[in-house]
């Protein structure tokens, strides 16, 4: 940019050039038409001297402005003000993207608000409720809603949310239906989220509110009369009120010295975690106690508790090698990985009990279906009835699509993808039984 | 005491390492020529590894046990679950994409860019969809910002629980993001529509099974909020949302919609599940705030911690951690050796960028004493991080959520570090 002066300067010396050359002409004796003529072309150089001496001071004005702005934003880069900006914003639109058909919109947008705007048309009843609800969400929150082992529960816990473990369900927590029907027509089943109906949902969230004891089985719940329906804690929740209460008082100048006269250390950490070079973590009970720590002054700790005997292997233990195990081994291992995907509902060893689904001890060579004191479903009691047996190829063929390979199965498992999974699976559940 | 503390594998080695260089081949008290310098070693004489030997590079097998972890017992599934960032092994303040925490509701989905399509919806003057590549010719900016988990520290409400700096602060992680500034595919659908932005919100969509949902008042969504599609300069990962995340700097991680496949224009909160049933914080008495966004300002010790014993004995040392605060800059962390009753003020890694995680260093000198270390963090708003105490006065036990209380680790005479509260 700083050159941009020296560029304008050939302009202004090609134009004196022409004009010494018009005068040059005149001297000599030529026609009065010549001279005419060359007169008309002096006329026409000086005009046009003129409005390029013009054009020329205009831009060694702008010159001397660019140099200005350049040396302002050198100076402001030396100090180092950034030269980086926010994308620009545009006046209109850039007309990327197309527009949204309203058969799209329909499919996407469904969420609906407290006060029930997006609610499809449809009703039901905890009646029906109930037959939906144990087919496709008790295996994980139980018949009542009560919720089997770690799977959230949605009922009850009234009067609990000043407790020490309040129990915040449905019934004792959520403050709107609306959001009832919303997640769980949205979001659930678990593993088969949006497959239900309107009037499976209406029927589903109707016999949640039944199981919290909000209304009998007859009332009829719709897309009339959900909005209106008063929840439990509907006034249970202030707006973030942080600012007010907290952030008035703790943005103070801290405290540096003396802040405090003695410190006690009053409680250990409950769990110890092992951090295993396989992954994950395994916790277990601390029980070291607080009793025989030091306490802490402004002159430091108490007294130094007595060294434990250091580990004397430490010392000579070497860098890991990769794992040198066989074949074999190493795919029971990786099922044992994979096995984490089954393990919320499957339990497999000494004193495996049947969970959200049944124990798989002894799978292979067992009839479908046969595990006692497990309730299955009716796909999986006709094939206990036709005595089919579990392989691996059947296994491999169920697990890589539950749903398709039993049709109305209450297992709700997307499925393995990998037949490397598959396979590693096989080996793990061969090492129970048989 | 040494049944108390379970060192990681590689906390056992560096120990070992350290005693061996001390008997062998201390700083100061060299005994006998270090072999490792006077014999010829394979790796000086024997060829490395060729180019290509792995295209795309994993950490050395030495460092195997920096990864991400879970805590079983916490959740249900793994479908529905969380890990933790082994913070207490990195430096620096970026977390490389493959050991940065994951949290899915319904699992991490596999999305195409081909596949990826995103509805802008409600109150607009033209609802749109965009593909992937519509978004990538929208001007784009780069940030830094962390992403915060709201329950991160959760477990820590009742008392010291779990012993190690990744489990008790790991449900965090920060990363440089591009992408387009979600006001402009706003303008781009046109907001006159929406009328007056003061009571308006955007509601933000995944397209996974869970279909996480949240409301975002339409001042933010306007403010700073990305649609971001690259992480720490490359693709997101399957497990943050490829190929699309909503990053909403300085508010909690649930907030951060991964696979984002819509944002609708609403004139009310929507109230979902992931607004009223979690993510909204029960106080002692038993009524809950809700709207909880902003992460206020903390900071945790990262090392010497539960995973990071010291193991060079008494000396110079490094007291090193992290700071963070959803209101803006970090401006200053104080350190204290004795559970709070002095402190010194620490040396911030460099200038903290604004909502994103600032490193800091104390250079210190052990006396081989115990310790209760803890950290305090000031943001450019002059809030200090509170004590437990000063929270629980505030909230009780029950939030679960938002605690960003002064964490204190107790270091021991042999440097082993263990997770505990102080009066
Ligand atoms: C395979 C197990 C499983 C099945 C079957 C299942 N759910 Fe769920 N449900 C879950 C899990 C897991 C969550 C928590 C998901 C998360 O973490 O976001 C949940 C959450 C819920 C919640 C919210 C709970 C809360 O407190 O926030 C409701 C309501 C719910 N399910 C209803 C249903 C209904 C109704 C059905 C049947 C149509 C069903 N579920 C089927 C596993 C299941
Ligand atoms: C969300 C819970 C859930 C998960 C996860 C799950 N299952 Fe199941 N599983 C079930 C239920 C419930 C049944 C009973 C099915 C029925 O009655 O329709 C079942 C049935 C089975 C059966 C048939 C057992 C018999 O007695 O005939 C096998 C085999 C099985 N599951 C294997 C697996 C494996 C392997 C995995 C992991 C890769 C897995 N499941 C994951 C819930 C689950």
């Amino acid at each position: 940019m700083s050159k941009s002066p020296n560029l304008v300067l050939p302009a202004i010396g090609g134009i004196a050039l022409m004009l010494g050359a018009a005068y040059g002409f005149s001297s000599r004796n030529y026609g009065a038409d010549t001279i005419a003529l060359l007169e008309d072309r002096v006329e026409k150089a000086e005009a046009r001297v003129s409005s390029a001496s013009d054009k020329a001071k205009a831009e060694a004005e702008r010159a001397t402005a660019l140099e200005l702005a350049v040396a302002e934003a050198q100076e402001q880069a030396a100090k180092g003000t950034n030269l980086t900006s926010p994308a620009p914003q545009m006046e209109g639109a850039y007309g990327l993207g197309r527009v949204a058909m309203a058969e799209e919109i329909a499919a996407w947008d469904v969420d609906v608000l407290p006060d029930g705007r997006g609610l499809p048309v449809g009703s039901g009843n905890a009646f029906d409720g109930e037959e939906v609800f144990a087919d496709k969400c008790a295996s994980c929150h139980g018949d009542f809603a009560e919720g089997v082992d770690n799977w959230p529960v949605l009922a009850g816990g009234f009067d609990t949310l000043a407790d020490e473990d309040p129990v915040k369900t449905v019934g004792s927590y959520w403050p709107h239906l609306s959001t009832v029907y919303d997640y769980v027509y949205r979001s659930m089943p678990f593993g088969e989220a949006g497959t239900l109906t309107p009037d499976e949902t209406y029927a589903i969230v109707a016999y949640i509110l039944y199981s919290n004891d909000l209304i009998d089985d007859e009332f009829e719940l719709s897309n009339e009369n959900l909005a209106n329906f008063d929840m439990h804690n509907k006034d249970g929740f202030v707006i973030d009120d942080r600012p007010d209460l907290e952030y008035a008082t703790w943005r103070v100048e801290p405290c540096m010295d003396n802040c405090k006269d003695a410190v006690e250390i009053t409680m250990r950490s409950v769990f110890l975690v092992e951090t295993p070079p396989e992954g994950g973590t395994n916790s277990m009970m601390n029980p070291a106690k607080v009793e025989g720590l030091p306490s802490f002054s402004s002159d430091g700790p108490s007294f130094i508790p007595e060294a434990a005997p250091k580990p004397v292997k430490a010392a000579v233990e070497a860098a890991p090698e990769p794992a040198k195990a066989d074949d074999g081994d190493v795919l029971i291992e990786a099922g044992k990985k994979v096995f984490k995907k089954c393990k919320a509902c499957h339990q497999v060893g000494d004193g495996a009990k049947n969970k959200t689904g049944p124990h798989l001890n002894d799978l292979f060579g067992r009839t479908f279906g046969s595990v006692d004191g497990f309730k299955y479903s009716n796909t999986f009691k006709t094939a206990l009835e036709e005595g089919r047996v579990w392989d691996e190829a059947s296994l491999a063929e169920f697990l890589s699509k539950p749903k398709a390979y039993m049709k109305g199965t209450k297992m709700s498992f997307s499925g393995l993808k990998k037949d490397s999974d598959q396979q590693a699976i096989n080996a793990y559940l061969a090492t129970f039984g048989n | 005491m040494a049944d108390m503390f379970k060192p990681s594998r590689r906390a056992f080695l560096r120990g070992g390492a350290a005693v061996a260089a001390g008997s062998v081949a201390g700083a100061a008290g060299a005994q006998s020529p270090d072999t490792l310098i006077t014999e010829l070693q394979d790796w000086a004489s024997i060829t490395g590894a060729g180019v290509d030997e792995t295209p795309y590079g994993l950490p050395i097998r030495f460092e195997a046990d920096v990864i991400r972890r879970n805590v079983e017992w916490l959740t249900a599934s793994p479908i529905s679950s969380i890990n933790f960032t082994p913070i207490h092994a990195l430096d620096g303040t970026i977390t490389p994409q493959g050991c940065a925490f994951e949290r899915h509701h319904s699992g991490a989905i596999e999305l195409t860019k081909g596949d990826y399509r995103l509805m802008i919806n409600g109150l607009v003057d033209r609802p749109l969809v965009f593909t992937y590549e519509d978004l990538e010719r929208f001007p784009r900016e780069n940030h830094v910002y962390f992403c915060e988990c709201a329950a991160n520290t959760g477990m820590e409400w009742a008392g010291a629980q779990l012993n190690g700096v990744q489990f008790t602060h790991g449900m965090i992680h920060n990363m440089e993001y591009t992408g387009v500034p979600l006001r402009a595919l706003l303008n781009e659908a046109g907001l006159g529509a929406a009328g007056d932005f003061k009571d308006k919100w955007v509601y933000v969509e995944g397209a996974d099974a869970s279909s996480n949902g949240r409301s975002i008042p339409m001042e933010k969504a306007l403010d700073d909020v990305l649609v971001a599609f690259k992480a720490n300069g490359e693709a997101l990962r399957m497990e943050h949302g490829y190929p699309v995340r909503l990053v909403v700097p300085g508010w909690e991680g649930n907030m951060w919609v991964k696979w984002l496949r819509r944002v609708e224009v609403t004139d009310a909160a929507v109230e979902s599940r992931e607004e009223t049933s979690k993510y909204t914080d029960v106080y002692e008495d038993g009524t809950a705030r809700k709207w909880t966004w902003v992460m206020d300002a903390k900071s945790v010790i990262t090392s010497p911690s539960p995973q990071m014993p010291i193991t060079h004995g008494k000396g110079p040392m490094v007291i090193s951690g992290l700071a963070w605060s959803g209101h803006g800059q970090i401006t200053r962390v104080d350190v204290s050796k004795d559970g709070g009753i002095t402190w010194e003020t620490a040396r911030l890694g460099k200038q903290g960028d604004t909502k994103a995680l600032t490193r800091f260093y104390l250079d210190t000198d052990w006396d081989g004493a115990p310790m209760l270390l803890q950290s305090r963090a000031m943001d450019e708003t002059g809030y200090v991080q509170p004590t437990k105490d000063q929270l629980r006065e505030q909230r009780g036990e029950n939030s679960v959520y938002h605690n960003n209380c002064i964490q204190t680790w107790y270091v021991n005479a042999e440097g082993i570090a263990e997770n505990v509260e102080v009066s």
